[in-house]
């Protein structure tokens, strides 16, 4: 009844793991471009951004094309899952790429994109409670149903899956931590409520399959993924929860009305 | 009169408040490193555990991690406009920690059945002794918070 044995390698095949690892470069080639183009006109772009970025991208590139994306074990998922969901979305908004488009585009056109940001239903995802049913929700669907099963029969799915983990985890991210330019802010106090709560929810679903296994997922494998999310989570959250408070801190060095403030 | 007493009861509030969280979170880091990692009594799960008491712990663990962090930020804030009263911090610190050592010990193990402090025949001496020093916290802390108040309105 081991069916994680017969589930086919999803992600593996070679032609793949190119096809990912030259996005891979693609991208750091492009990021480094923009810095060199903008840095002609702008002050030096901060070298921890671009390191940022590097290290995010290597993230994501080893959930996706690496020995660890191939193996089909709930343990190597779960890894994946830190890895790809909250770890690399967290670097890669530290690195503040849409600041580095901004500076590189053209006035006019960046004018146009800064309108795209302001817009009704960029305006919606980006709103915190948004983002966070939108990573939470996802989990809940990947976790609770039969879509972690069939995720790994059918290639499509797995992708989307992944693709949805990555964007749903930098959504959230950049709605609680502002570094890019963000048109619509929400203050310190109602997006720390909105972290709590997904914090909490993301803990509670991982006891939550230590208890329940997915279809398909042995008990102890379910275990120690499980483990791994409650505490791999912590760490990575510990990371997130101190860049809010340094920004609340730095936010409220002139005043005592900490409400108020949305820097 | 009435505006410099609200500001004085602001400033002490906040000062409890910084150290009610840190507190609250110490307890319960505490808790997971030594009885959880260390000494192995607790269970991540208990196969007794209620649905209702892995909300409770979701909500208990994500609020006692920011807490710990929230709260040293507070503390940092307080010194920088000095405006920092050991005796509210520490006083709100030992109420945050039994408060929480208090609901963890009666609430969480024992009516939503997270998981026992130990899985001996004996635990109610452990129970027992674990929330006696929750109380304890909580007096002393009160304490704290009491007997300023009371020098103040002397002076």
């Amino acid at each position: 009844m081991n069916m994680h044995h017969q589930m086919p390698s999803t992600g593996g095949s070679i032609s793949l793991t190119l096809l990912f690892s030259f996005l891979y470069i693609c991208l750091l080639v492009l990021y480094l471009l923009l810095v060199v183009l903008s840095n002609r006109h702008y002050k030096k772009w901060s070298s921890s951004r671009t390191a940022c970025w590097f290290v995010g991208m290597f993230c994501l590139w080893l959930s996706v094309a690496t020995p660890i994306a191939k193996q089909t074990s709930f343990t190597s998922h779960m890894i994946c899952h830190l890895i790809l969901g909250m770890l690399g979305p967290l670097l890669v908004v530290l690195s503040a790429p849409m600041t580095l488009v901004l500076r590189t585009l053209k006035t006019n056109q960046a004018r146009y994109l800064t309108r795209l940001l302001k817009s009704i239903p960029i305006r919606f995802l980006t709103h915190p409670i948004t983002a966070a049913l939108f990573y939470i929700g996802g989990l809940v669907l990947l976790y609770t149903t039969d879509l972690f099963a069939s995720m790994h029969q059918h290639f499509f799915i797995y992708l989307l899956v992944h693709f949805h983990l990555f964007l749903a985890g930098y959504l959230f991210t950049a709605s609680i931590i502002y570094i890019d330019p963000t048109p619509h802010r929400y203050s310190f106090l109602n997006r720390s409520i909105v972290l709590l709560i997904t914090l909490a929810a993301h803990a509670f679903l991982s006891k939550y399959i230590y208890a329940h296994p997915p279809v398909g997922v042995p008990l102890d494998q379910a275990k120690t993924g499980a483990m791994l999310m409650y505490y791999g989570g912590d760490i990575i959250d510990a990371v997130l929860i101190y860049i809010f408070c340094y920004q609340w801190f730095y936010a409220t060095r002139n005043t005592t009305n900490y409400n108020l403030s949305v820097e | 009169m009435r505006t410099k007493n609200n500001v004085i009861s602001t400033k002490s509030f906040k000062n409890i408040w910084s150290g009610f969280l840190f507190g609250l979170g110490l307890v319960a880091f505490m808790d997971e490193t030594i009885f959880h990692q260390l000494l192995h009594w607790h269970h991540f799960y208990d196969r007794e555990t209620t649905e209702i008491g892995l909300v409770s712990d979701g909500l208990f663990h994500a609020f006692s991690w920011f807490a710990t962090i929230g709260g040293l930020f507070l503390y940092a804030d307080l010194r920088r406009k000095k405006k920092g009263k050991a005796s509210k911090w520490w006083g709100g610190l030992l109420f945050g920690a039994g408060f929480f050592q208090l609901y963890d010990g009666t609430i969480q193990h024992k009516i939503l059945k997270l998981h026992e402090i130990r899985y001996v025949k004996e635990v109610f001496i452990y129970d027992f002794i674990w929330n006696l020093l929750a109380v304890i916290m909580i007096v002393i802390g009160l304490l704290f918070l009491t007997t300023q108040n009371k020098r103040k309105s002397v002076t």
